[in-house]
Parts: C-alpha cells; sequence; structure tokens
C-alpha cells in the first residue's frame, strides 16, 4: 500500500470506527448500528453518484444511519417497550461528534466476552472488516465464527455491558486487555503472511495512541508492531524465513521504522517501563544494524533479561540463549539452553532450532542435522519450515 | 507415524449455509491442506454429512439392528477428519493446533494402528 493509499484509507476507515461507535453507544446494541451504517453505505452508493457527494458526507451518512436505527427500534418497541428512541442531533461534522471508539474498544475486550473473540470484535467494528475476511486471517471456520460474533454482540446488548471508559482506577487492567488484543491481530500470520494483517493491527495500536496518548505500553505496542511491519517485505524471501540478523536492511520499510522510533521516544519519555516497550527497544536495537552495520548483542542481552524479569515466555528465554551464543560463543549458548530446556522438557520447536544452530557453529555435524531435523518436524509455519530444511542441508554436505 | 484428527464440531454452527458460506469454509479449510501439504506431513481428509444422514448397523447380539442417526447423540458431532504423517504425537499436535476445528471445536488425535504410511 502507498501512503497516500494508506492516508485514505485511514481517513475511510476513521470515519466508519468512529460512525459505528457513536451509533453503538447510544443504544448499546452493536448490531443494531452495524446494519443501520450498512443501510447508509448502501444508501450513499446509490444517491452520490446521481447527486453527488454532499458536502459533509460523514454527517449525511450519521443522519441516515440514525433514522434507520430509529426505523428499527420502533420496528421492535413491542419486544423492548423500555427502550426509548434516542435523542440524537445531527452533527454538523465529525469534529463534534464525540468519539466513543475507546468505549466501544473497552466492550470488544471486555472481561465477558470470550478472549479469543476481543480481537475479531474490534476488527470488525472498529475497522469494518467482514466476519468471512477476519476468519481467514485467523484460519477459523468462517460460518463458526460469524455466528460467534453475532451472539458476542448480543449479549453485549442483552447483558447490559456498559459502552464506558473505567476511572484511573480500573482503567489499566482494561487497557491491558485491549492491547493483548491488539497484539494478538499482530502475531496472527500463520500460513499466509498478508501486509494486511500488519496493516490492521498497526492501525488499531496507531487508534489506541491517539486514544490513550498517555499510556506508555500503548505507545510501546504502537512501536513493537510498527517495527515488525516494517520489516514485512524482508521476513520472507523466496517462500524461505529470513531471521531479523541476516535480513537485506534496503528493504526495511523507513517511515514505519521512523514512526516507530518517534513512538518509542514518547514511550521512554513517560518514565514507566513495560513489556511491549522493552520487545520494541529489542526490535529497535537489531534494526538499528541498518546504520551501523552491526547487532549490538550487549544492549539486547540486558533488555532480554529485562524482558524475562518483567513478561517471561519461552520464546524470550531462547531468544536469550542465542544472545548469550553471540556474545559468549556456541558452548556458552548450549549450556544455557540446556538449562531451560531441563525446565520445559526439551521437546519445543524454538529450542531445537536454537540447539540445531549452536551444534552446527560447534561443528558437531550429526548432532545438528538430527536437531535441525526435530526442529523441521515440529515447526508448521512452511517459511520457518523451508529456512530449516535449507540449514540442515548445509549441515549435512558437511558431514 | 500416522494419526487421524477427528474433528468434532457443533453442527448449529454449520446450519443453514449458502453456497458462499461453503466456499469460505473451504478456502479455510484449503489454506490448512496447503500447509499440510507443503510440509509434506498431509495424507487424506474428508468432510462428513450431517448426523442427520447417519445410519448406524450392529449385529452385536445376534440380531442386525439399524439405528436412523448417529451412534452417539452429543452436542458436538464428528464432522470430519485429517490423516497426517509426522514422526510423533508432539508433531502431531502442533499441527492440529492449526487445524481450524480447534478453535471452534475439538480434534482428537488418534494414532493409527496400521503405523507406518
Amino acid at each position: 500500500m502507498t501512503d497516500a493509499a494508506r492516508a485514505a484509507d485511514r481517513v475511510a476507515r476513521d470515519s466508519y470506527g468512529r460512525l459505528l461507535a457513536f451509533l453503538a453507544a447510544r443504544t448499546g446494541d452493536i448490531g443494531l448500528a452495524e446494519d443501520a451504517l450498512a443501510d447508509a453505505f448502501a444508501k450513499a452508493l446509490e444517491t452520490w453518484p446521481r447527486d453527488g457527494v454532499p458536502a459533509n458526507p460523514d454527517g449525511w451518512l450519521m443522519t441516515v444511519a440514525r433514522n434507520r436505527m430509529t426505523d428499527r427500534q420502533r420496528h421492535v418497541a413491542r419486544f423492548h417497550s423500555n427502550d426509548e428512541v434516542p435523542d440524537m442531533a445531527a452533527p454538523e461534522d465529525m469534529q463534534t461528534l464525540p468519539d466513543k471508539r475507546l468505549a466501544l474498544l473497552m466492550v470488544c475486550a471486555h472481561p465477558a466476552i470470550a478472549r479469543d473473540l476481543h480481537t475479531p470484535l474490534m476488527l470488525q467494528t472498529v475497522l469494518g472488516i467482514e466476519a468471512r475476511d477476519i476468519a481467514r486471517l485467523f484460519m477459523v471456520s468462517p460460518v463458526a465464527l460469524t455466528k460467534r460474533l453475532v451472539r458476542a454482540k448480543a449479549k453485549v446488548r442483552d447483558a447490559g455491558i456498559p459502552f464506558a471508559v473505567p476511572d484511573a482506577d480500573g482503567l489499566p487492567d482494561r487497557a491491558e486487555a485491549i492491547f493483548e488484543a491488539v497484539y494478538a491481530a499482530h502475531t496472527v500470520d500463520w500460513v499466509a503472511p498478508s501486509d494486511s494483517v500488519g496493516e490492521e493491527a498497526l492501525y488499531l495500536a496507531d487508534l489506541l495512541v491517539r486514544l490513550l496518548p498517555d499510556m506508555p505500553e500503548a505507545l510501546g505496542l504502537a512501536a513493537l508492531i510498527a517495527f515488525g511491519h516494517a520489516r514485512r517485505h524482508a521476513r520472507v524471501r523466496g517462500g524461505v524465513l529470513v531471521p531479523t540478523d541476516a535480513q537485506d536492511v534496503t528493504l526495511w520499510d523507513c517511515d514505519v521504522r521512523a514512526y516507530a522510533g518517534r513512538m518509542l521516544a514518547r514511550a521512554f519519555a513517560l518514565g514507566a517501563p513495560g513489556r511491549f516497550q522493552i520487545e520494541a527497544a529489542i526490535q529497535q536495537v537489531h534494526m538499528a544494524r541498518a546504520e551501523t552495520g552491526e547487532t549490538d548483542w550487549a544492549a539486547l542481552n540486558q533488555l532480554y533479561h529485562a524482558l524475562l524479569q518483567s513478561a517471561p515466555s519461552v520464546g524470550a528465554a531462547v531468544a536469550q540463549t542465542v544472545v548469550t551464543g553471540k556474545l559468549h560463543g556456541p558452548s556458552a549458548g548450549l549450556e544455557a539452553l540446556d538449562g531451560i530446556s531441563a525446565e520445559l522438557g526439551a521437546d519445543v520447536q524454538s529450542i531445537w532450532a536454537a540447539r540445531a544452530e549452536f551444534l552446527a557453529q560447534l561443528r558437531a555435524w550429526d548432532d545438528a542435522a538430527h536437531a535441525y531435523g526435530r526442529a523441521i518436524d515440529l515447526a508448521t509455519d512452511v517459511p520457518l519450515i523451508r529456512f530449516l530444511e535449507a540449514r540442515k542441508a548445509e549441515v549435512l554436505d558437511r558431514i | 507415524m500416522r494419526y487421524t484428527f477427528l474433528l468434532y464440531t457443533d453442527p448449529a454452527d454449520l446450519a443453514h449455509m449458502t453456497p458462499e458460506d461453503w466456499g469460505a469454509e473451504k478456502e479455510v479449510y484449503g489454506a490448512y491442506i496447503g500447509a499440510l501439504n507443503a510440509a509434506g506431513v498431509f495424507v487424506d481428509t474428508d468432510w462428513l454429512q450431517p448426523v442427520s444422514t447417519a445410519t448406524t448397523l450392529t449385529l452385536k447380539g445376534g440380531t442386525r439392528q439399524v439405528q436412523d442417526g448417529p451412534f452417539a447423540d452429543t452436542k458436538e458431532t464428528l464432522g470430519g477428519y485429517f490423516v497426517v504423517d509426522v514422526p510423533d504425537l508432539d508433531a502431531a499436535m502442533a499441527w492440529a493446533e492449526k487445524c481450524p476445528a480447534a478453535k471452534t471445536g475439538k480434534v482428537e488425535i488418534r494414532p493409527t494402528a496400521m503405523g507406518e504410511g
């Protein structure tokens, strides 16, 4: 996507999300608001080509959608006799329309909604992506996902989940759920790594920064996602995964990377480190190679140490042993790896991959080939499998 | 070693499907089959018609008894299967985790008695 296309896309999405959030917040009924907005867009497609685009397209859409909602509510009034038709002033422009998207995100990531629906709900309501397309991104049955989303929206309405932003005490926990859901959108890239998933995740992260400009972790998350997105063209070449420290830096997206750097600087200035900021800082150190020509493994060692303190994970633990190997040699790396595999049980894909790499560096070709084989057996990401197969073939050549 | 994934899903999820719905389902499962093939572990798959089409037969007890319907009446029903050829259960579990049915239903993993493919 070009910058101009991305900008146009963002404007269209901004207005969809704002309109939907506003309509849904007034009635508590996301499905009703979606239907009304879809009707308004259909009406626009019908009348705008004939009569010309109105001076205030968003205001026009809002007015039509609002009228549709009123019609529909009157229609079902006998089932919901307590629902008053809400009084909504037609806004002059979007600037005067209260931005209810944070409240909508709070609903999508509400603890009473199944965790695995948080991200799909956000993509559907805030970005207007169809359930079927979301299902394709998540590799889940489109029909089943569509039904689950309909049920979740009915629950929001019937259980009275509020379109409200919690106060300062409640905000961090609820925001954390939103961050997790946006992060999940970013990490969905199995089978068909598509640019569009990255674009959606980046859009949501950037929106969060605009809605929560003083939350360091919102900024950290935007930086983390943007650093990853900046490498999208370098990550897989010819169907084969390319590790970050071997990527062609000329394929990295300078604009997205610069954005990430700005977000991380703003986060650090707030002086409250957190998991996403540390992960983003790790990415930043890796990508500094574009200027310095080398990777600062000592800095990475400190950052992984900090990450393991605040958010321990198998991935981070294995990554730190790789850093140890770079700093102190493959034997030290192998020793560190033995430490974590004793704790976790040895049959973890990333542990076998790291072990294979160390064994190859130690020229223990037979053991390395066996470890690569095991890493391949346990891998399900095809570009990663291709990468490991190529490494295994190199090792077999040495035997 | 061969493993069969038995996919148990809620038939209510798949009721009233339009041809477009089927197309979308096939696309998602097609991507999964594509990945299994690319990794060289795919053996076989099929999608079963709903349990309303099932007939269950037994000669146990000496007489032939035919039952209109599935063997077991459960909320989640056997909707299809995959056969994969992978080294062991850990690898089979890694692939079962990626199966679309695992996210909305359940996937039972069973080693195949005939063993090697």
